[in-house]
């Protein structure tokens, strides 16, 4: 594993890529067919057999999660990593909104299909659409599954299962509790692991950090592991390796993730071949708590279901500091209203966080920085009455109170947009299994189902799809028909990944410089926001591709790291992530720069129609861009996997 | 504004720990209890001296990852917040400020703010769960639950596992954990089954990690972020007698 330490790659134009054709492997047949067919032609592993083949799982979301514990059911050995200090606490469990599902118990017209098709447009046609169309089929498992689990989700007086509306789709097919959907599920999935861990099943390692992957004869055999108590570089074999690491919102420093959110692991296995796909689908949440300081460390979302009540605004005048109840309705400038009629308030994100982007950037924001915009509950206070709204947003409503010390019964909700998702990851095939062979990826860490832009619900939805009842078909595929040879840590390639791990904890340490790794990794964000953020140009671009080497090579020379590497050094830590997070943050940029057409998430302002809205070139771009490391200081190469839509019809985006 | 920080460092487990004195200038109102320990650590870190270890992730209150004893309160002096959604204009210019890890013995400390909670882990794989394994449940509407019924099942499923309510128990107990848990899925008629038995199974193990028993004190309420009611314990109680008088703790043990 090289690192990239100093700046070699300055790009000033674009470069030219050598490129190869990808097949994701997709099986044939009507697209209804193909999951259920393919199930049956899988090779399946004798359950006597199951126990002798270890399987290594590397997080513990939602995917992580219900993928160990349902490989351990299976009676696989599972060896399950996650960095918090139990499983229960990743990030998954900040979910607010709710899951989709193509339930229809609502009689209000929806379908697998519909769910389908949702998803693809909403995603801006970039996604693979045989995937999509397999998610909408299992979504309804989904919730059969977790309410067997006893996870507790909204009910209606009769007893039945309530749901809501969410962006980017007309009717309501969002489950959820409360505001704190994502936790019920992942404890859900938590305690099924836990259920595994008692029966032995799966042995768990809190506290651990995967530091690299490990790949003998092409395929993915095992991992090495920074014990994050004592320091010890481990290592661990396996038959094949999980990654459900999650998303990089983190590279912009500022974002909704979790402060321990990474992207290590993918791109240590991007290091070791595995393809990493469309890091330029980037999510920015429209509803999130504006900045307030300099010393932010990070944004808090509103859930994105309060668009369901809450109406968006800005005055009509600019610069305006009355109390935003003095402002009579005649001035208030209701943008998504009044220019998405159909949909209102209830646009896909991208749309909705532009729009934000646009009045603000013109002057018309609101607050004391004047980086918002209102969301305003008045008219639904008004109209259902006040322990309505608390009875449905109550622990969102004390969540902005306690943070901005604002009354949001009686004053409007200030949002802005913040980086919250990535659409982008590790490439997959059909069978979620990346270009090495034994290493499948699930969740956030995969690229696949929401193409350039992800519809609100939908992550839950597909973290627990890949987790509960893709990967237990696949991964038995995969082990039954590989030819695994005796692999053991004493392998030069272990011995090799662990030399390198051990070394760079080293070089960390030597450093001494006088900047603290969070001074590099805020100015690392910012760049980032400025130049690849929610608008992004060709000229933007080449800026953060100039200066992102510049800044690691300071890093690399000026980082200071104190304490040593045989104890809990939490800024050791974060220097290994920010060090990665540099290497990504240039491929992000190259991704954003060569795809010259906007769409979803990746707005180039120099791609979009007259009235604003993204404009998609799809003849040269409707592929998935599956880039290939190619060496340090080397161009990577460009795998190209075209995608094919035979069931949705390319279309621009309409939301009016 | 200005704060004197009193903050609880200890080297490691088996060292003697000791608070040490900060002077920490041009602290914000607006920011948070960690993003004021963040600003210590980056004085720290300037000055060549070694960081205050805490745990925190998602600093927004769900994770259940912080948790510091703040002026002797766990998760400081306002009700209903985690550390992380503690804001600094809780407090005055001035103020005096002691930071301190959980104290429970079955939460040993491991460096600085940092304690185990794996306990916590344990009490759950012990029988806190439904035993469903993937693939096998039916429709989800087949089994109507009623509104107020979930609700309450949703109240106690809200505990986030930061462990305050141990910090704050004189007696070092983790039935508000324990019982947060049972009623969460002893409330459901999914849960059913398995109530009695997975209460007794959950408070075995909580005896085994050695934390104290309830006596109805009352300081695990007052300090839960997620403001779980001690009526649980009483249901929790309820399921061990039965469950015990059925035999379930023999039977697995």
């Amino acid at each position: 594993m090289a690192t990239e330490t100093s700046p070699a790659v300055t790009v000033t134009q674009m470069p030219t890529f050598t490129e190869a054709t990808l097949d994701p492997g997709v099986p044939p047949g009507p697209i209804e067919e193909k999951w259920e067919k393919h199930k049956f032609n899988m090779k399946l592993v004798n359950p006597a057999n199951k126990r002798k083949f270890t399987i290594l799982v590397l997080g513990t979301g939602l995917a992580g999660a219900s993928a160990a514990a349902s490989l351990g059911e299976l009676g696989y050995n599972v060896k399950s990593f996650c960095f918090q200090d139990s499983p229960r606490r990743a990030h998954s469990i900040a979910a607010q909104g709710g899951i989709n599902a193509a339930k229809n118990y609502r009689n209000d017209g929806d379908s697998v299909f519909r769910l389908f098709y949702d998803t693809i447009k909403g995603g801006d046609y970039r996604a693979r659409e045989a995937n999509v169309y397999r998610l909408a089929q299992i979504s309804t498992n989904i919730i059969d599954q977790c309410v067997a689990q006893g996870v507790p989700f909204a009910r209606e007086y009769g007893g039945l299962l309530d749901t809501r509306s969410f962006g980017g789709a007309q009717v309501s097919r969002t489950f959820y509790a409360r505001g704190q959907t994502g936790q019920q599920l992942l404890l859900g999935a938590y305690q099924a692991l836990s259920r595994q861990i008692a029966a032995k099943t799966v042995e768990m390692h809190p506290r651990t950090e995967m530091l690299d992957l490990v790949v003998i004869d092409g395929r993915a055999r095992g991992v090495v592991i920074r014990d994050l108590i004592t320091g010890k570089i481990e290592t661990y074999v396996g038959d094949a390796v999980v990654m459900a690491t999650g998303g990089y919102s983190n590279v912009y420093y500022l974002s909704t993730n979790a402060k321990g959110c990474n992207a290590s692991a993918i791109w240590r296995a991007y290091k070791k071949g595995a393809y990493l796909a469309n890091p330029c689908f980037t999510q920015i949440h429209p509803t999130c708590i504006p900045v307030a300081g300099e010393s932010q460390s990070k944004l808090t979302l509103m859930s994105e279901s309060l668009r369901n009540d809450g109406r968006i605004w800005v005055p009509r005048k600019a610069d305006d500091k009355r109390n935003p109840n003095d402002i009579p309705e005649g001035e208030r400038n209701y943008y998504l209203e009044e220019r998405y009629p159909a949909f209102g308030n209830l646009v896909p994100r991208d749309v909705a966080s532009r729009a934000a982007k646009a009045v603000v950037d013109s002057g018309y924001g609101v607050g004391e920085l004047k980086n918002g915009v209102y969301l305003d509950f008045s008219t639904a206070i008004k109209r259902l009455g006040e322990h309505v709204i608390k009875d449905r947003y109550g622990n969102l409503f004390d969540m902005y109170a306690n943070i901005t010390g604002e009354d949001p019964y009686k004053v409007p909700m200030r949002i802005y947009p913040a980086l919250h998702y990535t659409m982008g990851g590790l490439w997959v095939d059909y069978n979620l299994m990346s270009s090495i062979p034994g290493l499948f990826v699930l969740g956030e860490a995969n690229f696949s189902d929401h193409g350039a832009n992800r519809l609100g619900a939908s992550a839950l939805m597909q973290g627990l799809s890949d987790g509960y009842f893709v990967l237990p078909y696949t991964m038995g595929n995969y082990l039954a028909q590989a030819t695994l040879g005796k692999v053991t840590t004493d392998d030069p390639a272990f011995k090799e990944a662990q030399y390198t791990v051990d070394d760079q904890v080293k070089r960390f340490l030597a450093i001494k410089g006088t900047r603290t790794v969070d001074s590099f990794h805020r100015e690392l964000g910012k760049l980032m926001w400025d130049d690849c953020g929610m608008g992004r140009t060709a000229e933007s671009l080449q800026h953060a591709l100039t200066k992102i080497p510049q800044l690691r090579a300071e890093f690399w020379a000026n980082v200071n790291v104190p304490g040593g590497g045989n104890d809990l050094n939490q800024e050791l830590e974060k220097a290994g992530r920010v060090a990665d997070f540099f290497e990504l943050a240039e491929l992000i940029c190259l991704d954003a720069l060569h795809r010259n057409e906007s769409c979803g998430g990746h707005f180039r302002e120099e791609f979009q129609t007259p009235d604003g809205e993204a404009l998609r070139d799809d003849e040269n771009y409707a592929y998935v861009a599956a880039w290939q490391y190619a060496g340090a200081g080397v161009s990577p190469i460009l795998n190209k996997e075209p995608l094919k839509f035979d069931y949705v019809k390319l279309s621009q985006r309409s939301y009016k | 504004m200005k704060l004197h920080l009193k903050v609880w460092r200890q080297k490691s487990g088996n060292r003697q720990g000791h608070l040490v004195d900060y002077e920490l200038d041009n602290v914000s109102p607006d920011e948070s209890f960690l993003e004021m320990m963040d600003l210590l650590n980056e004085k720290l870190i300037e000055k060549g001296e070694e960081p205050v270890a805490f745990d925190h992730d998602c600093r927004e209150g769900i994770c259940g990852s912080c948790g510091m004893v703040i002026n002797g309160i766990a998760h400081g002096p306002k009700a209903a917040v985690t550390t992380c959604q503690l804001h600094m204009r809780n407090f005055k210019d001035g103020d005096t400020v002691v930071v301190e890890p959980w104290r429970a013995s079955p939460f040993p400390i491991i460096k600085d703010l940092v304690v185990d909670r794996s306990a916590f882990d344990r009490i759950i794989q012990a029988g806190g769960y439904i035993s469903v394994s993937t693939g096998s449940a039916p429709d989800a509407n087949t089994l109507p639950v009623g509104k107020e019924q979930s609700d309450l099942a949703m109240d106690a499923a809200q505990c986030i596992a930061c462990g305050a309510c141990v910090a704050a128990c004189p007696n070092g107990s983790a039935m508000l954990f324990t019982a947060a848990k049972a009623a969460h899925l002893g409330l459901l008629p999914q849960g059913q089954p398995e109530r009695n038995r997975r209460a007794v199974l959950m408070i075995n193990q909580q005896d085994a990690e050695g934390f104290g028993g309830c006596t109805n004190i009352g300081e695990c309420e007052a300090v839960c972020p997620k403001s779980i009611s001690m009526d649980f314990i009483a249901r929790l109680n309820r399921d061990v007698l039965v469950g015990t008088i059925a035999g379930a703790g023999r039977v697995e043990a």
